[in-house]
């Protein structure tokens, strides 16, 4: 008897169809597994015919042939063994087929017949609803993830004896709800107005977030740096339902997910002793980097003159693309890599203020110029970050300090003026324009391109250069509610413009 | 300009011959034995330092040729001058051992100049905090439209900013350098060499094409000193190079000031030092400008001595906090204005030139 059925293989964070097709005829008692598949898909066979004889469902004496089509594409991982073990119920009608119309399934088995949560379950569904099946069967534990796609109806089940009782009728699963964001808990958030002082550092996060241009501090150790940029996400827009299905697709991927959809923007910080791989993704078998994990948030690289330099560099595709390809085999992957990205390093190599700093001017300009090239190239503001009189940190400073809630206010309106102006363009805020697009959406009057100009001359500033002054002045005039970019918005964008590294090493 | 006798050649030639071994002479390097060395007559010179080598030495001499010499450093921009030579600066007479001949590349009239212009050496520690690059640069600059030709090392830090000042303010620069004067030592100072070359002179007792020599430091220092009427040391740490240079001064009778540093900062014990002895205290190029020609003589122009003050009074405001303070913060807490506001009138300052931007963010006002 012949039997097919439907479940799907990841391959970066999407899903591709596979057709399990099982094939039971007399012969001598062999099981054999046929389309490229890795160790633990072989190894399924064990799992498949342990769990089908524990669930008491019995397993064939019989020649036993599996293909996993299409045949051509690399399996791996172990979310095959549930479609294996019911394409073989079929085949040898131990489950009526017509049970299985327009189904489709993934789980791991265990020896005892229970189904084991797998990866990447909301990509499942998403390549269920566009492969046009209506019904998905997933692990229980995966069930309200994988519930947040609509058009597909999801059930969860807890073990291949319940499985086969659903498909004769006997069992009907409990309704599954969509795991929406769990509520916030405001005790715990991270809030603006915890950080005293620094409101340069606060202001330059303010224009980060309106604009989502990536930014680097500069300070001491200790000076806060970390804890500004933690407080980033809670500034930025929350994540609209497509984005948190982004989010939270890429973080089941990776295995790092809740199980429910993301209600705030992720906020990644590697180590930087971090590789290349680990930073844009990558290995053997192709997992997605830091740059991927903290799509649609932000990715601070605290210490960046440590981070190498390949990993650095390798960070140009997803900053100017918003993605990252990785290449292995034949293949190529594409992750989705749009973060705002925030980079912090000390003013020179040992990191005491400037009148006591007893750096080499060799070492100095050696530190400086390991802030690689294409990631300053990406840079758009610089500040400051000084440590805070120690006078500022006790008493209740919380009454002058602005809380997250108020900016977050700021950004919002200012990124709903950045979409309405820019509809129909490529970037969808000031940080992502490009330098053509700069120029266009930010025409300055006779006298203000004048006087940018004599600054040309004046402070050597690079074409680049003057582009990112321009983004970062339009995102100043955007907070402040106006239409056009007014000398002021000029001055103080000049004031947060990145040298270039050129400048930086000399 | 190439104006040199046959014995002041050769002997110049020798010493750069020797120049290796020179260096494994010494024990103590940063030491002044080198100047009692370089002053030996030839024979002492050759027992002294050619050694085992005296064969190889003595075949130079042998072979030595002045009129072939004489032409091959006949290039276009280069200049030679020997101490019997009318264009030798007069006061390099008197050291106890003046080199033989200046070899230089650069404007032939620079060493004119010096006979009209007393100069001064602005020199100081190559690891410049901002505050002794400020007043590094602000002397070079003030001094050089003053007219006053200004002598330095091209070394990094305090050396290479006041040649920096210099040229900005339109003066005449004088670099003296431990290699040949058309090697740019240290290589990130290529472009600052040209300029030197094109506006000033560079000069050096070692031929064109000699490589640095660490006894040749200190060796360029007593030229430094000979030259100028006056050392100012802006910055130096105890012991240091600069230190070796205004020692020569002080022996050369020749006036040694030093500008005041933060009591706690190592790169003032050498100047604070220095003040403690006696040497003038200079707080701008005023004090050198008296100390040259007597007080109130002659005063610097009025535009290099301070930028213009801004009109508009946020501005003034924000300069005026951000000269004392380090962060914008503290500007903003002096000032009781808002980050947005001081940056953007820093960004206007800027443009103005009334401040300078540190590289990765810090303002300076301009000086």
């Amino acid at each position: 008897m012949l039997a097919a059925v439907s479940t799907f293989a990841l391959e970066g964070i999407r899903s591709h169809q596979i057709t399990v097709e099982v094939d039971v005829r007399r012969g001598l008692p062999t099981f054999t597994l046929v389309g490229l598949p890795d160790r633990a898909v072989r190894e399924s066979r064990e799992r498949v015919r342990a769990a089908l004889l524990n669930s008491e469902l019995g397993f064939p004496q019989q020649r036993i042939t599996v293909n996993l089509a299409p045949a051509h594409v690399r399996k791996a991982g172990a979310s095959f063994d549930l479609a294996i073990a019911v394409a073989l119920l079929v085949a040898t009608e131990r489950v009526p087929a017509e049970a299985l119309a327009g189904c489709a399934l993934a789980g791991e088995l265990s020896l005892s017949g229970e189904i084991r949560p797998i990866r990447g379950a909301l990509a499942a569904a998403l390549g269920a609803r566009a492969a046009g099946h209506s019904r998905l069967l997933v692990p229980s534990a995966n069930a309200a993830e994988a519930a947040l796609v609509e058009g597909v109806a999801v059930s969860g089940v807890p073990s291949l004896a319940r499985l086969a009782d659903l498909f004769h009728g006997r069992w009907d699963p409990d309704p599954v709800d969509p795991a929406l964001p769990a509520r916030a808990c405001a005790e715990n958030a991270v809030d603006l107005a915890d950080v005293r002082g620094q409101s340069d550092a606060k202001r330059a996060l303010e224009i980060a977030a309106a604009g989502g241009h990536n930014l680097l501090m500069v300070g001491p150790p200790g000076a806060g740096k970390t804890m500004l940029a933690r407080r980033l996400p809670g500034i930025l827009p929350p994540p609209t339902f497509e984005e948190a299905l982004e989010i939270t697709q890429v973080h089941s991927v990776a295995g790092i997910g809740s199980g429910r959809l993301a209600g705030e923007r992720p906020f990644r910080a590697p180590h930087h002793t971090i590789s290349p791989q680990g930073l844009v993704g990558g290995g053997a078998r192709p997992m997605p980097g830091e740059i991927t994990l903290a799509h649609r948030g932000v990715l601070f690289l605290d210490e960046l003159p440590e981070f190498s330099r390949t990993a650095v560099d390798a960070l140009r595709q997803p900053l100017e693309e918003g993605r990252v390809e990785v290449m292995r085999g034949q293949r190529t992957l594409e992750f989705p890599a749009n973060a705002i990205v925030v980079a912090a390093c000390n003013r020179c190599p040992c990191a005491r203020p400037a009148d006591r700093c007893d750096c080499e001017p060799g070492q100095l300009s050696r530190y400086r110029r390991r802030l690689s090239g294409p990631l300053v190239d990406r840079i758009d503001l610089v500040c400051q970050v000084e440590r805070v009189p120690a006078i500022e940190l006790v008493g209740d400073a919380h009454d002058n300090c602005v809380s997250s809630t108020d900016v977050l206010a700021r950004v919002v309106a200012a990124r709903s003026r950045q979409r309405e102006r820019l509809r129909g363009a490529r970037a969808l805020c000031n940080g992502d324009m490009d330098g053509r697009l700069t120029r266009r959406q930010v025409p300055l009057n006779g006298e203000l391109a004048a006087r940018l100009l004599a600054v040309r001359s004046r402070i050597d500033l690079s074409g680049r250069g003057h582009d990112r002054v321009l983004r970062v002045a339009r995102t100043i005039a955007d907070l402040d509610e106006r239409d056009t970019v007014a000398a002021r918005d000029l001055d103080e964008a000049l004031a947060y413009r990145v040298d270039s590294w050129e400048a930086l090493a000399a | 300009m190439i104006d040199v006798c046959d014995p002041c050649l050769r002997r110049s030639l020798l010493i750069a011959h020797l120049a290796p071994r020179i260096a494994g002479l010494l024990t103590q390097p940063r030491g002044r034995r080198v100047a009692g060395l370089l002053a030996l007559p030839e024979d002492q010179l050759l027992a002294a330092a050619a050694g085992r080598r005296i064969g190889e030495a003595l075949a130079f001499l042998e072979s030595f040729d002045a009129d072939a010499e004489r032409e091959r450093l006949d290039l276009p921009g280069a200049l030679a001058v020997c101490a019997h030579a009318h264009a030798y600066p007069a006061l390099l007479g008197d050291l106890d051992d003046p080199p033989a001949v200046l070899f230089g590349a650069g404007r032939p009239d620079a060493l004119v100049a010096l006979r009209d212009e007393p100069a001064v050496a602005v020199v100081g520690t190559r690891r410049a905090s901002p505050y002794g690059a400020e007043v590094a640069y602000s002397l070079g600059r003030g001094l050089g439209a003053s007219g006053v030709p200004v002598v330095s090392g091209l070394a990094l830090g305090i050396d290479a900013t006041a040649h920096r000042g210099c040229l900005d303010g339109c003066g005449l620069p004088l670099a003296v350098l431990a290699c040949g004067p058309d090697v740019a030592y240290p290589r990130r100072h290529r472009s600052l060499h040209e300029r030197i070359r094109a506006t000033g002179v560079v000069l050096s007792e070692l031929p064109p094409g000699t490589a640095p020599f660490l006894w040749a430091f200190p060796a360029r220092n007593r030229i430094m000193a000979g030259l100028a009427r006056m050392t100012v040391v802006v910055e130096a740490a105890q012991p240091s190079g600069s230190l070796i240079t205004s020692d020569f001064a002080r022996d050369l009778g020749r006036s040694v000031a030093a500008v005041p540093g933060r009591v706690t900062s190592r790169f003032a014990h050498g100047t604070n030092g220095l003040l403690r002895d006696g040497a003038v205290p200079i707080t701008g190029t005023e004090d050198v400008l008296d100390e040259l020609f007597g007080v109130d003589v002659r005063r610097p122009p009025a535009n290099v001595v301070r930028a213009p003050v801004p009109e508009d009074p946020v501005l003034r405001e924000v300069l005026d906090a951000a000269e004392q303070s380090d962060s914008i913060d503290s500007i903003a807490e002096r000032t009781g204005r808002g980050a947005a506001e001081i940056r953007a009138a820093l960004g206007r300052l800027e443009v103005d030139g009334h401040v300078v931007r540190r590289a990765l963010g810090g303002w300076e006002r301009r000086a």
